[in-house]
Protein backbone atom coordinates (compact mmCIF):
# COMPACT_ATOMS: atom_id res chain seq x y z
CA UNK A 1 0.00 0.00 0.00
CA UNK A 2 1.05 3.51 -0.86
CA UNK A 3 0.65 7.04 0.65
CA UNK A 4 -2.02 8.89 -0.77
CA UNK A 5 0.26 11.81 -0.48
CA UNK A 6 3.71 10.84 -1.22
CA UNK A 7 3.51 7.09 -2.56
CA UNK A 8 5.84 5.84 0.37
CA UNK A 9 5.11 3.12 2.27
CA UNK A 10 2.01 3.49 3.77
CA UNK A 11 1.87 2.30 7.72
CA UNK A 12 -2.46 2.40 7.84
CA UNK A 13 -4.83 2.30 5.83
CA UNK A 14 -7.69 4.14 6.15
CA UNK A 15 -11.15 2.43 4.53
CA UNK A 16 -13.39 5.56 5.52
CA UNK A 17 -11.17 8.10 3.30
CA UNK A 18 -10.46 5.46 0.68
CA UNK A 19 -7.22 6.34 1.42
CA UNK A 20 -3.41 5.06 2.93
CA UNK A 21 -0.79 7.09 4.54
CA UNK A 22 2.64 6.95 5.81
CA UNK A 23 3.85 8.00 9.40
CA UNK A 24 4.34 11.71 8.15
CA UNK A 25 1.24 12.39 6.54
CA UNK A 26 -0.71 10.56 8.59
CA UNK A 27 0.18 12.61 11.30
CA UNK A 28 -0.24 15.56 9.55
CA UNK A 29 -3.77 14.15 8.70
CA UNK A 30 -4.88 14.03 12.24
CA UNK A 31 -3.94 17.50 12.95
CA UNK A 32 -6.14 18.77 9.78
CA UNK A 33 -8.92 16.97 11.40
CA UNK A 34 -8.53 18.31 14.70
CA UNK A 35 -7.52 21.72 13.44
CA UNK A 36 -11.25 22.00 11.73
CA UNK A 37 -12.90 20.44 14.50
CA UNK A 38 -11.68 23.17 16.24
CA UNK A 39 -12.35 25.64 13.83
CA UNK A 40 -15.85 24.26 12.55
CA UNK A 41 -16.97 24.28 16.42
CA UNK A 42 -15.38 27.58 17.48
CA UNK A 43 -14.18 25.41 20.27
CA UNK A 44 -10.62 27.51 21.27
CA UNK A 45 -9.08 31.28 20.53
CA UNK A 46 -5.41 30.21 18.69
CA UNK A 47 -3.16 29.77 21.59
CA UNK A 48 -5.61 29.83 24.09
CA UNK A 49 -5.05 28.47 28.00
CA UNK A 50 -6.79 24.89 27.63
CA UNK A 51 -7.41 22.45 30.72
CA UNK A 52 -7.01 18.30 29.20
CA UNK A 53 -8.48 15.96 31.17
CA UNK A 54 -6.12 13.05 31.11
CA UNK A 55 -6.78 9.42 31.77
CA UNK A 56 -3.29 7.71 30.63
CA UNK A 57 -5.53 6.08 27.79
CA UNK A 58 -5.03 7.09 23.55
CA UNK A 59 -7.49 9.70 23.40
CA UNK A 60 -6.42 11.85 26.25
CA UNK A 61 -2.73 11.45 25.47
CA UNK A 62 -3.61 12.47 21.54
CA UNK A 63 -5.49 15.08 21.89
CA UNK A 64 -3.37 16.69 24.47
CA UNK A 65 0.00 16.06 21.66
CA UNK A 66 -2.20 17.39 19.18
CA UNK A 67 -3.15 20.32 20.95
CA UNK A 68 0.01 21.48 21.78
CA UNK A 69 1.17 20.24 18.41
CA UNK A 70 -1.38 23.14 17.29
CA UNK A 71 0.31 25.93 19.34
CA UNK A 72 -2.08 25.78 22.38
CA UNK A 73 -1.41 26.44 25.76
CA UNK A 74 -2.39 22.67 27.48
CA UNK A 75 -1.95 21.67 30.76
CA UNK A 76 -3.40 17.93 32.16
CA UNK A 77 -5.45 17.04 35.06
CA UNK A 78 -5.08 13.49 36.08
CA UNK A 79 -8.21 12.32 38.44
CA UNK A 80 -7.14 9.34 40.13
CA UNK A 81 -10.70 7.04 40.41
CA UNK A 82 -9.35 4.13 42.49
CA UNK A 83 -9.94 1.67 40.41
CA UNK A 84 -6.66 -0.96 41.53
CA UNK A 85 -4.04 -1.95 39.51
CA UNK A 86 -5.38 0.23 36.35
CA UNK A 87 -5.79 3.17 38.14
CA UNK A 88 -2.23 2.94 39.36
CA UNK A 89 -0.90 2.36 35.46
CA UNK A 90 -3.32 5.15 34.42
CA UNK A 91 -1.37 7.27 36.26
CA UNK A 92 1.81 6.04 35.67
CA UNK A 93 0.74 6.43 31.85
CA UNK A 94 -0.46 10.26 32.41
CA UNK A 95 2.98 10.87 34.27
CA UNK A 96 5.63 9.91 32.37
CA UNK A 97 3.97 12.00 29.31
CA UNK A 98 4.29 14.80 31.33
CA UNK A 99 7.06 14.55 32.21
CA UNK A 100 9.08 13.19 29.21
CA UNK A 101 7.71 16.36 27.55
CA UNK A 102 8.09 19.00 30.33
CA UNK A 103 4.53 19.58 30.94
CA UNK A 104 2.30 20.61 33.86
CA UNK A 105 -0.26 17.92 35.14
CA UNK A 106 -2.18 18.73 37.82
CA UNK A 107 -3.84 15.83 39.79
CA UNK A 108 -6.40 15.26 42.10
CA UNK A 109 -7.41 11.45 43.85
CA UNK A 110 -11.33 10.35 44.66
CA UNK A 111 -10.01 8.57 47.50
CA UNK A 112 -7.38 11.12 48.91
CA UNK A 113 -8.95 14.01 48.45
CA UNK A 114 -12.33 12.64 48.98
CA UNK A 115 -12.79 9.62 50.49
CA UNK A 116 -13.88 7.33 48.39
CA UNK A 117 -13.42 5.80 45.05
CA UNK A 118 -15.33 4.06 42.20
CA UNK A 119 -15.85 0.97 43.09
CA UNK A 120 -17.29 1.79 46.52
CA UNK A 121 -19.27 4.12 44.93
CA UNK A 122 -20.85 2.12 42.88
CA UNK A 123 -20.91 -0.62 45.79
CA UNK A 124 -22.87 2.05 47.77
CA UNK A 125 -24.70 3.69 45.24
CA UNK A 126 -26.05 0.29 43.65
CA UNK A 127 -25.58 2.08 40.24
CA UNK A 128 -23.07 0.81 37.48
CA UNK A 129 -19.48 2.36 38.05
CA UNK A 130 -19.55 4.22 34.99
CA UNK A 131 -22.46 6.41 36.44
CA UNK A 132 -20.59 7.36 39.66
CA UNK A 133 -17.26 7.80 37.78
CA UNK A 134 -18.88 10.12 34.99
CA UNK A 135 -20.23 12.37 37.28
CA UNK A 136 -17.10 12.84 39.43
CA UNK A 137 -14.62 13.47 36.90
CA UNK A 138 -17.34 16.30 35.08
CA UNK A 139 -18.10 18.08 38.45
CA UNK A 140 -14.13 17.69 39.40
CA UNK A 141 -12.83 18.85 36.28
CA UNK A 142 -15.48 21.75 36.44
CA UNK A 143 -13.80 22.53 39.53
CA UNK A 144 -10.17 22.25 38.63
CA UNK A 145 -10.77 24.72 35.73
CA UNK A 146 -12.33 27.26 37.76
CA UNK A 147 -9.56 27.22 40.70
CA UNK A 148 -6.84 27.12 37.75
CA UNK A 149 -8.87 29.93 35.63
CA UNK A 150 -8.92 27.71 32.60
CA UNK A 151 -11.74 29.14 30.75
CA UNK A 152 -11.95 25.91 28.86
CA UNK A 153 -11.98 22.37 29.18
CA UNK A 154 -10.83 19.68 26.64
CA UNK A 155 -11.38 16.26 26.50
CA UNK A 156 -10.38 13.25 24.30
CA UNK A 157 -14.27 11.80 23.20
CA UNK A 158 -13.64 11.11 19.66
CA UNK A 159 -15.75 10.03 16.47
CA UNK A 160 -16.38 6.26 17.94
CA UNK A 161 -17.45 7.67 21.34
CA UNK A 162 -19.80 9.64 20.07
CA UNK A 163 -21.64 7.87 17.38
CA UNK A 164 -22.35 5.44 20.26
CA UNK A 165 -23.39 7.99 22.36
CA UNK A 166 -25.66 9.17 19.50
CA UNK A 167 -27.13 5.62 18.58
CA UNK A 168 -28.28 5.08 22.15
CA UNK A 169 -29.84 8.49 22.27
CA UNK A 170 -31.42 8.14 19.36
CA UNK A 171 -32.68 4.60 19.78
CA UNK A 172 -34.51 6.36 23.32
CA UNK A 173 -35.34 9.52 21.26
CA UNK A 174 -33.93 11.72 23.79
CA UNK A 175 -34.32 14.84 23.31
CA UNK A 176 -32.31 16.24 26.01
CA UNK A 177 -29.72 14.48 25.55
CA UNK A 178 -29.70 14.83 21.81
CA UNK A 179 -30.00 18.45 22.46
CA UNK A 180 -26.74 18.44 24.46
CA UNK A 181 -24.53 16.18 22.33
CA UNK A 182 -22.18 18.91 20.70
CA UNK A 183 -18.68 18.70 20.55
CA UNK A 184 -18.41 22.23 22.05
CA UNK A 185 -20.33 23.52 24.92
CA UNK A 186 -20.34 27.08 25.66
CA UNK A 187 -19.51 28.16 29.41
CA UNK A 188 -22.65 28.88 31.57
CA UNK A 189 -23.31 29.58 34.90
CA UNK A 190 -19.97 28.14 36.13
CA UNK A 191 -19.03 25.73 34.37
CA UNK A 192 -16.32 26.29 31.87
CA UNK A 193 -16.53 25.74 28.32
CA UNK A 194 -16.41 22.11 27.19
CA UNK A 195 -14.70 20.91 24.24
CA UNK A 196 -14.25 17.56 22.34
CA UNK A 197 -11.08 18.24 19.28
CA UNK A 198 -11.00 14.69 18.35
CA UNK A 199 -14.59 14.32 17.14
CA UNK A 200 -13.68 13.86 14.07
CA UNK A 201 -11.02 11.34 14.93
CA UNK A 202 -11.97 7.57 14.70
CA UNK A 203 -10.34 5.54 18.14
CA UNK A 204 -8.55 3.39 14.94
CA UNK A 205 -7.32 6.75 14.21
CA UNK A 206 -6.06 7.86 17.84
CA UNK A 207 -4.37 5.08 18.20
CA UNK A 208 -2.26 4.72 15.54
CA UNK A 209 -1.55 8.17 16.04
CA UNK A 210 -0.32 7.51 19.65
CA UNK A 211 2.11 4.52 18.27
CA UNK A 212 3.07 6.94 15.01
CA UNK A 213 3.96 9.33 17.58
CA UNK A 214 5.41 7.12 20.26
CA UNK A 215 3.42 8.21 22.66
CA UNK A 216 3.23 5.47 25.16
CA UNK A 217 -0.52 5.31 26.11
CA UNK A 218 -2.03 2.65 28.60
CA UNK A 219 -3.65 -0.13 26.39
CA UNK A 220 -5.50 -1.86 29.18
CA UNK A 221 -9.05 -1.13 29.42
CA UNK A 222 -11.24 -0.12 32.84
CA UNK A 223 -12.05 -3.52 33.82
CA UNK A 224 -15.18 -1.40 34.97
CA UNK A 225 -16.70 -0.68 31.66
CA UNK A 226 -16.13 -4.52 30.27
CA UNK A 227 -19.47 -5.49 28.76
CA UNK A 228 -21.79 -1.98 29.33
CA UNK A 229 -24.28 -0.57 26.65
CA UNK A 230 -21.77 1.79 25.12
CA UNK A 231 -19.49 -1.05 24.00
CA UNK A 232 -22.32 -2.53 22.69
CA UNK A 233 -23.44 0.66 20.59
CA UNK A 234 -19.65 0.57 19.47
CA UNK A 235 -19.77 -2.68 18.31
CA UNK A 236 -22.97 -2.60 16.38
CA UNK A 237 -21.73 0.72 14.79
CA UNK A 238 -18.37 -0.95 13.64
CA UNK A 239 -20.36 -3.81 12.00
CA UNK A 240 -21.99 -1.84 10.11
CA UNK A 241 -18.80 0.36 9.30
CA UNK A 242 -17.05 -2.58 8.18
CA UNK A 243 -19.46 -3.39 5.22
CA UNK A 244 -19.91 0.42 4.61
CA UNK A 245 -16.91 2.93 5.22
CA UNK A 246 -17.53 6.08 6.42
CA UNK A 247 -21.10 5.39 8.17
CA UNK A 248 -19.63 6.67 11.71
CA UNK A 249 -18.55 9.94 10.31
CA UNK A 250 -21.92 10.26 8.01
CA UNK A 251 -23.87 9.60 11.39
CA UNK A 252 -22.39 11.40 13.45
CA UNK A 253 -21.00 14.30 11.58
CA UNK A 254 -24.93 14.44 9.64
CA UNK A 255 -25.96 14.83 12.89
CA UNK A 256 -23.93 17.81 13.97
CA UNK A 257 -24.71 19.50 10.37
CA UNK A 258 -28.30 18.48 9.93
CA UNK A 259 -30.48 17.37 13.06
CA UNK A 260 -28.18 19.54 15.87
CA UNK A 261 -29.42 22.99 14.31
CA UNK A 262 -33.44 21.51 14.72
CA UNK A 263 -32.94 20.80 18.59
CA UNK A 264 -31.11 24.08 18.90
CA UNK A 265 -34.52 25.64 20.47
CA UNK A 266 -34.73 22.47 22.88
CA UNK A 267 -31.34 23.50 24.09
CA UNK A 268 -32.10 26.83 24.67
CA UNK A 269 -34.52 25.86 27.09
CA UNK A 270 -32.64 23.04 28.86
CA UNK A 271 -30.37 26.10 29.72
CA UNK A 272 -32.34 27.70 32.21
CA UNK A 273 -33.32 27.34 35.70
CA UNK A 274 -29.47 26.40 37.19
CA UNK A 275 -29.08 27.27 40.88
CA UNK A 276 -26.24 26.93 43.32
CA UNK A 277 -25.20 23.75 45.64
CA UNK A 278 -26.21 24.73 49.34
CA UNK A 279 -22.73 22.86 49.88
CA UNK A 280 -20.12 23.14 47.26
CA UNK A 281 -21.79 26.28 45.33
CA UNK A 282 -21.67 23.84 42.09
CA UNK A 283 -24.05 25.10 39.51
CA UNK A 284 -27.09 22.83 40.11
CA UNK A 285 -31.17 22.23 38.88
CA UNK A 286 -31.14 21.10 43.15
CA UNK A 287 -30.95 22.22 46.32
CA UNK A 288 -27.12 19.82 46.49
CA UNK A 289 -25.34 18.74 43.39
CA UNK A 290 -25.35 15.42 42.59
CA UNK A 291 -21.80 15.36 43.69
CA UNK A 292 -22.10 16.86 46.94
CA UNK A 293 -24.96 13.82 47.32
CA UNK A 294 -22.59 11.14 46.61
CA UNK A 295 -20.13 12.24 48.86
CA UNK A 296 -22.84 11.72 51.65
CA UNK A 297 -23.55 8.87 50.77
CA UNK A 298 -20.29 7.34 50.67
CA UNK A 299 -18.74 8.98 53.50
CA UNK A 300 -17.45 6.71 56.36
CA UNK A 301 -17.79 3.63 53.83
CA UNK A 302 -14.69 1.40 53.88
CA UNK A 303 -13.03 0.94 50.29
CA UNK A 304 -14.76 -1.58 48.15
CA UNK A 305 -12.46 -4.06 46.12
CA UNK A 306 -12.80 -3.68 42.50
CA UNK A 307 -13.33 -7.78 42.41
CA UNK A 308 -16.27 -7.40 44.32
CA UNK A 309 -17.71 -4.84 41.95
CA UNK A 310 -19.00 -6.29 38.50
CA UNK A 311 -20.59 -4.49 36.12
CA UNK A 312 -24.26 -4.11 35.97
CA UNK A 313 -23.59 -4.45 39.12
CA UNK A 314 -23.95 -4.74 42.51
CA UNK A 315 -22.73 -6.67 45.16
CA UNK B 1 4.74 -16.83 14.09
CA UNK B 2 3.69 -15.51 17.48
CA UNK B 3 0.93 -13.06 17.89
CA UNK B 4 0.44 -11.13 21.20
CA UNK B 5 -3.19 -10.02 21.91
CA UNK B 6 -4.48 -7.42 24.57
CA UNK B 7 -7.16 -7.19 26.88
CA UNK B 8 -6.82 -9.89 28.04
CA UNK B 9 -2.88 -10.59 27.14
CA UNK B 10 -2.03 -13.42 25.75
CA UNK B 11 -0.10 -15.39 23.01
CA UNK B 12 -1.27 -17.43 20.18
CA UNK B 13 0.44 -19.11 17.61
CA UNK B 14 0.06 -18.36 13.68
CA UNK B 15 1.05 -20.21 10.82
CA UNK B 16 2.74 -17.58 8.54
CA UNK B 17 3.00 -16.33 5.82
CA UNK B 18 0.04 -14.28 5.96
CA UNK B 19 -0.95 -10.79 5.26
CA UNK B 20 -2.33 -8.37 8.28
CA UNK B 21 -6.32 -8.06 6.80
CA UNK B 22 -6.28 -12.43 6.62
CA UNK B 23 -4.74 -12.75 10.34
CA UNK B 24 -7.70 -10.66 11.65
CA UNK B 25 -10.15 -12.16 9.75
CA UNK B 26 -8.83 -15.75 10.99
CA UNK B 27 -8.53 -14.39 14.95
CA UNK B 28 -12.10 -13.48 13.75
CA UNK B 29 -11.10 -9.38 14.96
CA UNK B 30 -12.45 -6.69 13.19
CA UNK B 31 -10.17 -4.27 11.27
CA UNK B 32 -12.18 -1.24 12.64
CA UNK B 33 -11.56 -2.36 16.29
CA UNK B 34 -7.37 -3.00 15.92
CA UNK B 35 -4.59 -2.10 14.40
CA UNK B 36 -1.41 -4.42 13.85
CA UNK B 37 2.21 -3.73 14.93
CA UNK B 38 4.94 -6.05 13.43
CA UNK B 39 8.68 -5.64 14.70
CA UNK B 40 7.29 -2.57 16.47
CA UNK B 41 6.01 -0.95 13.43
CA UNK B 42 2.43 0.09 12.65
CA UNK B 43 1.63 -1.79 9.03
CA UNK B 44 -1.26 -1.80 7.01
CA UNK B 45 -3.89 -4.08 5.87
CA UNK B 46 -2.10 -5.96 2.51
CA UNK B 47 1.23 -6.62 4.62
CA UNK B 48 2.02 -9.67 4.59
CA UNK B 49 3.77 -10.86 8.04
CA UNK B 50 6.44 -13.77 7.86
CA UNK B 51 7.10 -16.34 10.33
CA UNK B 52 9.66 -14.70 12.77
CA UNK B 53 7.93 -11.42 12.92
CA UNK B 54 7.05 -9.82 16.30
CA UNK B 55 3.43 -9.17 15.56
CA UNK B 56 1.13 -7.45 18.09
CA UNK B 57 -2.81 -7.29 17.33
CA UNK B 58 -4.19 -3.89 19.72
CA UNK B 59 -7.33 -3.51 20.03
CA UNK B 60 -8.78 -0.23 20.26
CA UNK B 61 -12.15 -0.04 21.21
CA UNK B 62 -12.39 2.05 24.69
CA UNK B 63 -15.70 1.66 27.18
CA UNK B 64 -15.64 4.14 29.52
CA UNK B 65 -19.63 5.23 29.00
CA UNK B 66 -19.20 9.11 30.61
Amino acid sequence: MKCRVCRGPAVIDLPRHNANFCAEHFVKLCRDQVAKAIADHAMLTPGERVLVAVSGGKDSLAVWDLLLELGYDAEGLYLGLGIGSYSEASAVAARSFASARGLVLHERSLREDYGYDVPTAAAVTRRVPCSSCGLSKRHLFDAAAADGGFAVVATGHNLDDEAAVLLGNSLRWDLDYLARQLPALPARDGFPRKVKPLVRLTERETAAYCLVRGIDYLVEECPMAAGNKHLGYKAALNGIEERSPGTKAAFYLGFLDRMAPLLADHAAIDRTGLGRCRTCGAPTTGEVCAFCRLLEQTAGHEPVPVELVRRGGRR
Amino acid sequence: MKVLLRNPRREVEVEGPVRVHALLARLDLSREGHLVICNGTLVPADELLQDGDEVEVRPVISGGAT
